[in-house]
C-alpha cells in the first residue's frame, strides 16, 4: 500500500505547481485585464506610414 | 412640415452618426461634422488607418469642439503634480482615463499614439478599466500636449484629482483569487486523499499519512481562506446583530474542531473535506457577487462633475487656478459649454445658462449683468466673466451634499440576514432538544456527537449560495442589458419596490432632443423666412431653439427691431409688422394658459399661429407607463414648469400624481413623506443633479444616463438611456429572483432535513457528509442559475 503514499504525494506536488502558477499570473496581473491581450496579439505589424516621422500634430481641434 | 428632408442619407465614416449634409468630404468619406474630418486627418497624415478597417466607424463624435486652451491650467507644475504617477526629470509616467474607448480601433489606436506625438514614448491601455499607462519624454513633450494629442484623436482623457482609487479595487480583487485559488487547491486534494477513508480500503500507516495530510492541507483553508467569514461574523455580532456569516462561521469551526478530535482521538477522519468545499464554494459565490464594474462609478459627487481648474483674473490677466483654490470675490472667466463652479455674479457677456442637469428646467436661462447665476448651470455661447460672491463649498448646489442625506450609508438588510436569524435560531433550539434527549437517555458520547454533527450538517451555506448565486447571475445578466447594478443587495431591494419617482427632463424625455411644432395657418417660404429674420435678432433660448429648427438662410433686412425683455421682440420686415412673444405680448384671446414653452407669432395684426417647444418623450413612453402602472403607484416630480402637465397625467392616469417647479431639496422631502407617511418602498429614477438628494433618500436610486461616460449622480444603479423602455421587464426579472431565492431555499431546506435525519441520531457518517454538502451546494447553484436565465428568456433581456 505505500505505493499510494508516493503517488498521492507526486499528484499533491504537481497539483501544488499549478497552484503557484496560477498565484504568479494573479500577482502579474494577468487577470486585470482580460480584454485587451488577446485582441493586442491580433493586430498587424504593418507600419505604413505614407509622410512618416514629421508628426507634428499637436494642434487642438477648435 | 417645416423641415426639409434629405433624400440621402450618409453615415459618417468616423462616428457613423448620420450626416445631415454631405459637404463634408475627403477621401470620398463622409464625415458629420468637421472635428470627425480633422480626427481623419490626422490619423491619415500619419499612417493610422487601419483604425478605420479594425472596426466600422469606430469614432466618437465630434460635434462638440473642444476649446483651444481647456488644456492650459496643465501648464502649472502644482497641478500636474498631482496627476502623474512618477517622474524622473526626463521620462513622466501618467494615467490617462478615457471614457471614450469601447473598441478595438480604439485599443489598437491608442497603443500606437506615439505615432502622432513623437514625446510618447509608450501608452500601455487598461481596456476594462478604460485607463491608459503613458510613459512620455519631458524634454520632447508636456504632460498638457499628451492630454491635447489624445484629445486630438477623439479620445478626451478625464481629469479629475480623485479618480484614481482604482488599485485599492484592484488589491482586493486580487486578494480574493489568492483565496479562491488556495481553497480550491486544497478542496479538490482534500477530497482525492479522503476517497480512500469512504471505501475502508486503506487501514494503518496508509489511512494515517493521508489524515495528516489532509489535516495540513485544511490550515490555510481555516486560516487564510476564511477568514473574512469570522472577521464578518464578530463585526456584526460587535453591533448586535446576528448576519449571515455567524452561523456559517460557527460552522466551520466546529466542523474544524471536531475533525481534530476524530483524527487525533477516535481514529475518524473527520469532516474536513466537507469544511473545505463549504468555504470553497462560498468564496466562489462571493466572487461572483463582488465582481465590480471598475469603469462604471456609482459615487460621483459634484466634484468630478466640476472642472478641475477655471481661469481666474490676477494682476497680470487671466491664470488657470484649481478650483479649490477660488475665493469670494475672485473674477473668473467660463467659457462656452463650461460649467459655473461657485455662486457668481455676472460682470460680462451674454450669459445663457444651461441648468438641465441642476433645475430640471429643459430651456437655457438668460441672465443679465448684475444678476446672480448658481453653481453647477453650464454656459452656452459667449464667454463670460463673473464675480464669485460664495465659495465653492457653500455654493447652493454643494450645501445640497451636506444634508444629511449624504452621510449616511443605507444600512442594508436584506431579507437574508432576516431568514438566517430565524434559521439559526431553530438550529440552536434543535441542537439543545436533540442534546438534552441525548442526555436525559444517558448517552453522552451520542450527545456530543449530536450537537457537533447537526452545526455541520446543518450550516446554511446552501441558503447564502442561493442569494449570492440568483443575485450574481442577475446582476450579470442586467449589465448584458445595459442596467448597471452598484451592488447585488440591490437586486433585492429593487424586488421590494412598489412607488416609482420619476423626473421629467432627461429621464421620461430624452436630454438633448426639443421639437418645436407649429400650430396655425400654413405659411409660405416668404414669410417663414421673415419670422426667421426677426428670430435672428433675439439671443433669447426659445428664439434659437425655433431658429435652428427652421434651419433657413436669412435673406431680408429687418428694420425698427424691438426687444421687450422678457415680453418678445417685433420688427418691420419687408413692409410687414411682426411680433414675435409671449401671449400676452401678442395680445392672443386664445388660451390664456401661462406657458413659458409657447412662442406666438404676429404678422400684421394677423396672429397666424405658435411655436411650441414641446419636450421629446422617450420612445414607446406611453407603453412602459402603461405596464408600470398596473403594478405599482407612480408619481412624476419636475423642476421644470408644467407646460406638460395635461400630456403627462393623460399618460400617467389620474390616480397618479404630478408635480412641478420642484427644487432639489423639495423632491428628497417629497420621497421622505412617501416613505414615512405612506410606508412605500420608493423607487426614484433620474438624471440630474438636482435629483440626486432624492436618488439617495429613495429605497432604490436609478440614474438614467445616455451612455455610461457621462456624468451620473450618485445611485444604486445606472440605466442606460437607449434601454430605457425594457424598465417593466427589468422590475419584473427583479421580483422572479425573490421567488427563485425562496423555491432554493426550500430545496436546501429538504436536504437539511435528509442531513439532520442521520445527525440527530448521531450516526452521521464522513461518508454521507462529503456526499450531502457539496450536492446540496451545487444543485442550489445549478439551479439559482438555471432559474434565472429562464426568467431571463421570458421578460425578453
Amino acid at each position: 500500500m505505500g505505493i499510494f503514499i508516493i503517488i498521492a504525494l507526486i499528484s499533491l506536488c504537481i497539483a501544488g505547481g499549478f497552484l503557484l502558477a496560477f498565484l504568479w499570473s494573479v500577482k502579474d496581473g494577468q487577470y486585470d485585464d482580460i480584454y485587451s491581450p488577446p485582441n493586442r496579439i491580433l493586430f498587424d505589424n504593418d507600419q505604413s506610414k505614407p509622410s512618416s516621422s514629421s508628426s507634428e500634430t499637436n494642434q487642438l481641434s477648435s | 412640415m417645416l423641415i426639409k428632408s434629405n433624400s440621402i442619407v450618409q453615415n459618417c465614416f468616423h462616428c457613423g452618426d448620420e450626416c445631415s449634409n454631405t459637404s463634408i468630404v475627403e477621401d470620398e468619406h463622409y464625415f458629420c461634422c468637421e472635428g470627425c474630418k480633422m480626427v481623419y486627418g490626422i490619423l491619415n497624415k500619419t499612417g493610422l488607418c487601419n483604425y478605420y478597417l479594425l472596426s466600422n466607424n469606430p469614432g466618437v463624435t465630434q460635434k462638440i469642439q473642444i476649446r483651444k486652451d481647456k488644456f492650459s491650467f496643465l501648464d502649472d507644475n502644482s497641478i500636474v503634480e498631482k496627476l502623474i504617477n512618477f517622474t524622473d526629470g526626463k521620462q513622466t509616467n501618467c494615467m490617462l482615463y478615457l471614457p471614450q474607448m469601447h473598441c478595438n480601433s480604439c485599443l489598437w489606436l491608442l497603443e500606437n499614439i506615439h505615432r502622432i506625438n513623437n514625446g510618447i514614448i509608450a501608452c500601455r491601455v487598461n481596456f476594462q478599466n478604460k485607463e491608459a499607462f503613458v510613459t512620455f519624454d519631458n524634454n520632447k513633450t508636456s504632460y498638457r500636449s499628451v492630454v491635447e494629442t489624445f484629445t486630438s484623436v477623439g479620445y478626451e482623457p478625464h481629469i479629475s484629482l480623485h479618480s484614481f482609487n482604482g488599485n485599492a479595487s484592484n488589491k482586493h480583487d486580487k486578494k480574493s483569487l489568492y483565496k479562491l485559488g488556495i481553497a480550491g487547491f486544497c478542496f479538490a486534494n482534500i477530497m482525492m486523499m479522503s476517497l480512500p477513508e469512504y471505501f475502508s480500503i486503506s487501514t494503518g500507516f496508509t489511512a494515517l499519512t493521508f489524515r495528516y495530510v489532509t489535516l495540513l492541507l485544511s490550515l490555510p483553508v481555516l486560516f487564510y481562506c476564511a477568514t473574512d467569514f469570522f472577521v464578518l461574523a464578530w463585526q456584526g455580532l460587535k453591533k448586535g446583530y446576528l448576519n449571515i456569516d455567524a452561523p456559517i462561521a460557527l460552522a466551520i469551526a466546529i466542523t474544524f474542531c471536531r475533525s481534530l478530535f476524530e483524527i487525533f482521538f477516535k481514529n475518524g477522519n473527520g469532516y474536513l473535506d466537507s469544511m473545505s468545499g463549504i468555504v470553497f464554494l462560498m468564496l466562489l459565490g462571493r466572487m461572483l457577487q463582488q465582481r465590480t464594474y471598475r469603469s462604471i462609478s456609482f459615487d460621483r459627487d459634484f466634484t468630478s462633475f466640476f472642472p478641475i481648474a477655471i481661469n481666474v483674473k490676477r494682476n497680470t490677466g487671466f491664470t488657470p487656478i484649481a478650483i479649490s483654490e477660488i475665493k469670494k470675490d475672485d473674477t473668473i472667466l467660463v467659457y462656452d459649454n463650461e460649467i459655473i463652479p461657485a455662486d457668481a455674479i455676472l460682470l460680462k457677456g451674454k450669459a445663457s445658462i444651461d441648468y438641465s442637469f441642476v433645475s430640471g428646467e429643459s430651456l437655457p436661462v438668460q441672465k443679465q449683468i448684475g444678476e446672480i447665476v448658481y453653481a453647477g448651470g453650464k454656459q452656452l455661447g459667449e464667454k463670460i466673466e463673473l464675480l464669485v460672491v460664495k465659495d465653492v463649498a457653500q455654493s447652493y448646489l454643494t450645501s445640497l451634499w451636506n444634508k444629511d442625506v449624504f452621510k449616511h450609508k443605507k444600512t442594508q438588510h436584506p431579507y437574508i440576514d432576516i431568514i438566517s436569524k430565524y434559521f439559526t435560531l431553530a438550529l440552536f433550539i434543535l441542537c439543545f432538544a436533540a442534546a438534552s434527549f441525548w442526555l436525559v437517555k444517558g448517552e453522552y458520547t451520542l450527545m456530543w456527537n449530536t450537537i457537533t454533527t447537526v452545526l455541520i450538517v446543518a450550516c446554511p451555506c446552501a441558503l447564502l449560495l442561493a442569494a449570492t448565486f440568483t443575485n450574481g447571475n442577475a446582476v450579470r445578466i442586467l449589465t448584458r442589458n445595459k442596467f448597471y447594478i452598484r451592488h447585488p443587495n440591490v437586486i433585492e431591494d429593487l424586488a421590494k419596490i412598489n412607488h416609482i419617482v420619476f423626473d421629467k427632463t432627461g429621464t421620461l424625455t430624452h436630454n438633448k432632443k426639443i421639437n418645436v411644432q407649429w400650430n396655425g395657418r400654413l405659411l409660405n417660404d416668404t414669410e417663414i423666412n421673415e419670422v426667421a429674420t426677426l428670430l435672428a435678432q433675439s439671443n433669447h433660448p426659445l428664439s434659437k431653439v425655433v431658429l435652428s429648427h427652421l434651419n433657413i438662410n436669412i435673406t431680408n433686412a429687418i428694420n425698427h427691431f424691438k426687444n421687450h425683455i422678457g415680453f418678445g421682440i417685433e420688427g418691420w420686415i419687408n413692409e410687414k409688422h411682426i411680433l414675435i412673444g409671449s401671449a400676452a405680448f401678442v395680445k392672443t384671446e386664445s388660451v390664456a394658459i401661462n406657458n413659458t414653452s409657447k412662442l406666438f407669432v404676429k404678422i400684421d395684426n394677423e396672429i397666424v399661429g405658435v411655436f411650441e417647444i414641446v419636450n421629446v418623450y422617450r420612445t414607446g413612453l406611453n407603453n412602459i407607463l402603461f405596464k408600470l402602472k398596473r403594478k405599482f403607484a407612480l408619481s412624476v416630480i419636475s423642476g421644470d414648469n408644467d407646460a406638460e402637465k395635461n400630456n403627462l397625467q393623460n399618460m400617467l392616469g389620474f390616480s397618479n400624481k404630478v408635480f412641478f417647479n420642484m427644487k432639489p431639496d423639495e423632491k428628497l422631502d417629497f420621497i421622505k413623506k412617501l416613505q414615512n407617511e405612506k410606508n412605500y418602498n420608493v423607487l426614484m429614477i433620474g438624471d440630474g443633479l438636482n435629483d440626486a438628494g432624492a436618488l439617495k433618500q429613495s429605497n432604490v436610486g436609478i440614474a438614467v444616463t445616455e451612455g455610461n461616460n457621462n456624468f451620473s449622480p450618485a445611485s444604486d444603479a445606472i440605466l442606460d438611456a437607449s434601454v430605457f423602455s425594457k424598465l417593466p421587464n427589468f422590475l419584473s426579472f427583479t421580483q422572479s429572483t425573490k421567488t427563485i431565492v425562496y423555491s432554493s431555499f426550500v430545496v436546501s431546506v429538504l436536504y437539511n432535513i435528509i442531513g439532520l435525519f442521520f445527525a440527530l441520531q448521531g450516526t452521521l457518517s464522513p461518508m454521507i457528509a462529503a456526499i450531502l454538502m457539496p450536492a446540496s451546494s451545487i444543485s442550489i447553484i445549478l439551479l439559482t442559475y438555471g432559474m434565472s436565465s429562464i426568467m431571463a428568456k421570458k421578460y425578453k433581456l
